[in-house]
């Protein structure tokens, strides 16, 4: 689960640190309320950022800056229903701007090859890590955390001191240990500072002060290990969300909608891509992906029927199921008696083998009209991606 | 031969009193599988399996009274990262783990222990692995396989049953077909399974079957190129109408920014040597071609 940046920061501040203060708006009247409040206590300007789960956010036009509670006001309902790669912006984030020196980066990330924790840095911060490590790997600085000892004050001074960190040395180390903190405590698989900043303050008596500061922050939580943090579940933002998806996993479907016309049902998270793509081979567009999961009962066949056909653009559904510790009857059952109760239907295609296949057989031959059964994969896609064709062609007519 | 089960595989089945792990174990003693004892916390001195298999309370007991010397584990998420240490814990160096949904950072600190005391462990979140006419460890049906010699490794399920299938209908039976989960982080990855294949001699071809997220299929070509490279080796790779950012299902299948994706992968193995089948039910073909004959 993705959070949004405001969230993101507030887990960063459990964890100790330095983050701006910030508050978050959905209208353009509370933006201006915000940053009227940030500007009196001594702010020059104020930042107003689109909170929407997406990155590029600033080549969107989704950061502006403000000198006025006015512009503030302009600039936040600029952004407030401004669509992020069809993301429709309802908050903003208000805080202050700030005077940077230095931009870095740093994050922890879960390294798959290394099975460890890696914490990755750069001297070049605010800007796209993947193409730093493409375009110049050597700038970026890794090391990992011992999976039962963590992140080692030592490791942290060594981070600190390949970013050119040497005069923040306290600062750099609490930072970079309590990013490591942040992962752990909730269970994140990502967790990014970018741009983490050197910052200067001007205090009223004219004493200029350089602080480290994480300006812009990206957290991801492992889906698998929500329910110990229930606190977390709270920042899911369901405004972003498909509906389909928030029912989808009520449900304890996976399921991806996509926009092709035929909708994939299928056993196992590997067929079911597989699936998708020889609908694709074979000239079609598949509707979705669709994993039923494994001792999938009548049932939750039903659910995901009901899912398939809530996108008009569905002209057929592909049913692949291989029997294993799924029943094929139960899938069977389940499929009728689900087809019976929608309101649309369209021509199913349905092919069950492996456990239960011959019971699974007998129901779908006296289901009647509008289902086609199929003994292999290939002449499954073959017969959707056919019927997919010819309503589309009926349509057109 | 084959690998990781085979004949003196003497199985422990931890969550034998389960509903999943009683169906299995009933499904793999029907194959042919040794299984010697279950572990149930609570349920010691209870017999399983129609009375054939005595049920103990820990694995450091059921281990000393059977010479249990694999296990398969039927736990929930939340009880399957202790019962993977209990197990190796008691001695055992083979561990199959079928549970899905265990958090990341808990298999990193279980992985390192694994590794610490020179056990192997596949999955979490596998099907586990069968050896046609000697044994079957896991929830694969035993009905798809067919004796042979091309060994199979896979990072998913139900598609891995559809191969297999695809083979035994095409009469190219199996060594040992592995599966070793769709976790980002996992007990095994392909090379060391590939690895095992090698020094299996009975092993003449091999079957890898990938999907889209992070980079294990590139890194097993590149291993095979420098180590396997006169092998003959057919490859799947699902996924290639994924959309970017999402996961598919598996907690590892998620193509980030320019990683991870069905081209890369398709790519690196072409560029081993190794064909890569546009469909499931293609590979056999592929493998013939290749120079395997039906066994």
């Amino acid at each position: 689960m993705k959070l949004q940046e405001h969230h993101s920061k507030t887990l960063l501040r459990r964890a100790g640190l330095p983050v701006p203060p910030w508050s978050v708006a959905s209208t353009p009247a509370e933006a201006r309320a915000e940053a009227e409040a940030y500007l009196r206590e001594g702010a020059e300007r104020v930042v107003i950022k689109a909170q929407v789960l997406a990155g590029g956010r600033g080549k969107a036009g989704g950061v502006k800056l403000a000198a006025t509670p006015e512009e503030a006001e302009a600039v936040a309902g600029a952004i407030l229903g401004m669509d992020i790669k069809g993301i429709t912006v309802r908050r903003v984030m208000v805080t202050p701007g700030a005077d940077i020196v230095r931009e870095l980066y740093l994050a922890a990330v879960l390294d798959r090859t290394a099975k460890r924790i890696r914490l990755m840095g750069s001297a070049e911060g605010g800007m796209d890590i993947e193409e730093l490590a493409e375009t110049r790997p050597g700038a970026i600085h890794s090391l990992f955390a011992h999976p039962h000892l963590g992140l080692l004050d030592h490791q942290a001074r060594e981070l600190a001191f390949a970013l050119d960190l040497g005069q923040h040395l306290p600062s750099a180390v609490a930072i970079a240990k309590g990013i490591f903190r942040a992962m752990v405590d909730n269970d994140a698989d990502l967790v990014e500072v970018n741009p983490l900043a050197v910052v200067r303050t001007t205090a009223a008596d004219g004493t200029v002060t350089e602080t480290l500061q994480a300006l812009d922050a990206k957290v991801t939580i492992d889906d698998s290990a929500l329910h110990r943090h229930p606190d977390l579940e709270g920042m899911r933002d369901l405004d972003e969300e498909d509906p389909v998806d928030v029912e989808a996993r009520a449900q304890g479907l996976s399921f991806i909608r996509l926009d092709g016309t035929i909708g994939c049902m299928v056993n196992g998270a590997g067929l079911a891509m597989a699936t998708m793509d020889l609908v694709k081979r074979a000239g079609g567009q598949p509707a979705n992906f669709l994993d039923i999961g494994g001792g999938a009962r009548a049932d939750r066949v039903a659910a995901a029927l009901r899912l398939i056909l809530s996108d008009p653009s569905v002209r057929t559904v592909l049913v692949n199921i291989f029997g294993g510790i799924a029943r094929g009857d139960e899938v069977a059952r389940g499929l009728v008696e689900a087809r019976a109760e929608q309101e649309r239907n369209v021509p199913m295609v349905v092919r069950i083998v492996g456990t239960n296949a011959e019971l699974a057989a007998g129901i779908l031959a006296q289901a009647g009209e509008g289902i086609e059964t199929a003994s292999s994969l290939d002449d499954a896609v073959a017969r959707a991606v056919r019927i997919a064709g010819s309503v589309a062609t009926a349509g057109a007519a | 031969m084959s690998i990781l089960v085979g004949r003196d595989t003497r199985l422990m089945v931890q969550g034998i009193t389960g509903r999943e792990g009683a169906f299995h174990a009933g499904q793999m003693q029907a194959y042919g599988t040794n299984i010697v004892c279950g572990v149930t916390p609570g349920k010691g001195g209870l017999r399983a399996l129609d009375g054939s298999v005595s049920v103990f309370d820990t694995c450091v007991d059921a281990v000393r009274e059977t010479g249990a010397n694999t296990t398969v584990i039927y736990v929930p998420a939340s009880g399957a990262p202790d019962a993977v240490l209990e197990a190796v814990g008691a001695g055992i160096k083979t561990v199959f783990c079928i549970t899905e949904h265990i958090p990341i950072l808990d298999m990193l600190k279980v992985v390192a222990e694994v590794d610490r005391v020179g056990a192997r462990l596949i999955g979490p979140n596998c099907p586990g692995a069968t050896s046609p006419g000697r044994a079957k460890v896991g929830i694969i049906p035993g009905s798809i396989h067919r004796e042979g010699r091309v060994g199979l490794v896979s990072r998913s399920g139900t598609l891995t049953y559809e191969v297999v299938q695809a083979m035994t209908d095409a009469g190219i039976g199996q060594s040992t077909c592995v599966g070793i989960g769709g976790d980002p982080i996992a007990g095994s990855t392909f090379i060391d399974i590939l690895a095992m294949f090698k020094d299996d001699p009975e092993t003449e071809g091999i079957v890898l079957i990938g999907e889209i997220g992070g980079g294990a299929e590139e890194a097993a070509a590149a291993w095979r190129a420098e180590h396997l490279p006169n092998v003959p080796m057919v490859a799947f790779i699902a996924g290639r109408t994924a959309p970017p950012g999402r996961r598919m299902g598996h907690a590892g299948a998620i193509i980030s920014g320019s990683g991870g994706t069905a081209e890369s992968k398709i790519a690196a193995l072409e560029e081993a040597g190794i064909r890569v089948a546009d469909s499931p039910t293609d590979i056999p073909r592929l493998l013939t071609e290749a120079g395997i004959r039906p066994s």
